[in-house]
């Protein structure tokens, strides 16, 4: 059931995708009755053969700002010094120079401060995704990524965080925190997010 | 003749069933032609049938065509001084004057819901004929019909194997749904841009298209469980296979010139390394075990050899190993930036994103003089790839801020830019 209603909400999306690059809501419902049929063989042709891969892509897909959200409710419940602008722990974003994995000064007390919380709470986990910027080609930015997820990792590792506590995890050049095109936008992207799993 | 053509139109037909979805198409604009174009004259197709216009405007699709490949140049519709459906209707002085070498002649007959076509290519100085044929399709097939008819010309005037009716798969990315979240989706299209369908969709991304070597398949990677993961999906009915989600990367898939055997990216052991896995067996040979960055392997068409990306020098270059594992040794030295390497199909070039601080262009390297010749503009060019023939490498590039696709000659001399509606379009990938 949950399934069904998952891909209703996925054919009605695409309809409003595929059908034309408007997003009025008459137009999509004049293409729903034309291509309704169709689309579910878009579904089928993209993601039916397991349906619980079929779940997850919907449960799973949220977005960044979602996550995030997500991640901050966490937090919420885990303490105060996460949402203290003076607090070290605030800042779960490392970013990092073009081509390069390796970690800046500026960077280490802060990967330090995440090192301590994990190490005295065993039971936390979080997520190291590594970016890059949209500069050269996309799987060598996919491994560029990775080196700076595990840059970040070995310096939480030599600090007494397990690996049981991190997942390593690269978007490359695919999830940019700014879509321009320019240094400004390119220096935001080249970072290492630490995303706290909610318990 | 007649029936092997008609077999290769039924299978496309089949093909043809599962096109779900009519996507935002392409169009294609020659930015940048070549003076050697050879003129020829492609004459409006006559029609007679029981619609009151041939369905399909076989005339335009073969004119579009051969401008595309750069070689030939079609006359304009509007400079004909007559529009002869038959040879025996040609006056061959009036094409003359208008400096045309070839000219196609043809027409259409619908009985009954069959299209029968017949064409004739002449030579208009020697006011002779150069091929002829007559042949019966279905409606549905009349466009992939039109793109035959420039692969017999194209052949029979170049003596080479053409691409018109290849077809190219590629990224796009738009923003979606009431929250404009960012969707991707992994479409194929023939090569002119027509008919673009969507074969997977996703709110995380998509990446890495590749096809099978037969056309039926095409390997990519998804990131929908949150982590990477390595897919080959048939195109007759959609049914795909997880290949490979180890712990890391999984990524950078190609195909063998055979087909049995899948090269990939994984870094489930440390670094991210080169692995050939046999589809047959689920054998997994592991190429490089260097401690840097190697990956984007590409095999060689004997499929002894695979070019591959690796920062081991401390910048990324090309590199090749034995695919059945070897020594590795550097092939690139120009630049600071050399990646993803694919060799031309004739194995005597190799297609690659060169970079100088920070200027991303196209470029080809002749294997056996290692000379680099580059073939754009730059400065954000990346995912090059050769058409069958490699007379044309299909890349992608940034307009105005957004990625768009772009095509080059492989001598540098014709560019051609696709336009497509909205969002991004990226990682073009040419069926062979």
């Amino acid at each position: 059931m949950k399934i069904n209603k998952l891909a209703l909400t996925l054919i009605a999306s695409t309809v409003v995708l595929t059908g034309c690059t408007s997003t009025d809501e008459k137009d999509a419902s004049l293409l729903d009755t034309d291509l309704k049929a169709e689309q579910e063989a878009l579904i089928t042709s993209g993601l039916n053969n397991n349906a619980v891969s079929g779940e997850q892509f919907i449960t799973q897909g949220l977005s960044q700002s979602e996550l995030n959200a997500n991640a901050m409710n966490g937090l919420t419940s885990l303490g105060a010094e996460f949402s203290d602008p003076a607090n070290p722990l605030s800042k779960q974003t490392i970013y990092f120079k073009h081509d390069s994995s390796q970690v800046q000064q500026d960077f280490i007390s802060i990967i330090a401060a995440h090192a301590q919380y994990l190490a005295a709470n065993r039971g936390q986990r979080v997520i190291l995704e590594g970016h890059t910027d949209e500069l050269g080609s996309r799987e060598y930015n996919i491994a560029l990524g990775e080196q700076r997820a595990k840059s970040v990792f070995s310096i939480l590792r030599s600090q007494g965080v397990t690996g049981q506590q991190v997942e390593v995890v690269s978007y490359g050049e695919e999830k940019p925190a700014s879509e321009g095109v320019g240094e400004a936008s390119w220096q935001l992207n080249r970072r290492v997010e630490i995303t706290y799993q909610v318990q | 003749m007649i029936s092997i053509l008609l077999r290769r139109f039924f299978l496309i037909s089949l093909v043809g069933l599962f096109s779900p979805v009519a996507q935002s198409e392409l169009s294609i604009e020659i930015t940048k032609g070549t003076e050697a174009a050879v003129p020829l004259a492609v004459v409006p197709f006559g029609y007679s049938g029981s619609t009151t216009r041939s369905p399909v405007n076989l005339s335009s699709i073969i004119s579009a065509d051969l401008t595309r490949s750069g070689l030939f140049k079609a006359l304009r519709e509007r400079d004909m001084l007559a529009k002869p459906t038959t040879a025996n209707k040609v006056n061959f002085r009036n094409w003359q004057a208008l400096g045309q070498d070839y000219l196609i002649v043809g027409s259409v007959n619908e009985v009954m819901g069959q299209y029968q076509i017949q064409f004739q290519m002449l030579d208009v100085f020697k006011g002779e004929g150069l091929l002829g044929y007559r042949l019966t399709v279905k409606k549905n097939e009349l466009r992939k019909t039109a793109h035959h008819i420039s692969d017999l010309v194209y052949e029979k005037l170049t003596g080479k194997k053409s691409d018109f009716s290849s077809r190219i798969a590629y990224i796009t990315t738009t923003k979606a749904g009431v929250n404009k979240r960012k969707l991707y989706k992994l479409l194929i299209a023939d090569a002119d841009g027509f008919n673009p369908r969507a074969i997977a969709s996703s709110w995380e991304p998509l990446m890495s298209p590749s096809w099978s070597p037969d056309g039926n398949k095409i390997v990519y990677v998804s990131f929908e469980n949150k982590r990477s993961a390595i897919y080959i999906q048939k195109l007759s009915d959609g049914k795909r296979t997880k290949i490979a989600s180890y712990k890391g990367i999984n990524g950078a898939p190609s195909f063998s010139p055979d087909g049995s055997k899948l090269a990939l990216t994984l870094s489930k052991d440390g670094s991210p390394d080169i692995f050939v896995l046999n589809l047959k067996n689920k054998q997994l040979l592991k190429l490089t075990k260097s401690y840097a960055i190697d990956t984007e392997p590409s095999w060689s068409p004997d499929g002894r050899s695979i070019v591959y990306t690796s920062n081991r020098g401390g910048k990324p270059q090309l590199y090749i190993i034995p695919s059945q594992g070897g020594r590795s040794s550097r092939l690139t030295f120009d630049g600071d930036y050399n990646a993803r390497g694919q060799f031309s199909s004739d194995g005597k070039s190799i297609v690659m994103v060169h970079a100088n601080r920070g200027d991303y262009r196209i470029a080809i390297m002749d294997v056996a003089t290692h000379t680099l010749n580059v073939l754009t503009a730059g400065r954000y060019d990346e995912s090059p790839s050769f058409s069958a023939n490699a007379d044309m490498v299909l890349y992608s590039s940034k307009k105005a801020g957004r990625s768009v696709l772009s095509a080059v000659s492989a001598d540098g001399r014709m560019h051609q830019s696709f336009t497509f509606d909205s969002g991004n379009v990226r990682e073009p990938s040419w069926s062979h």
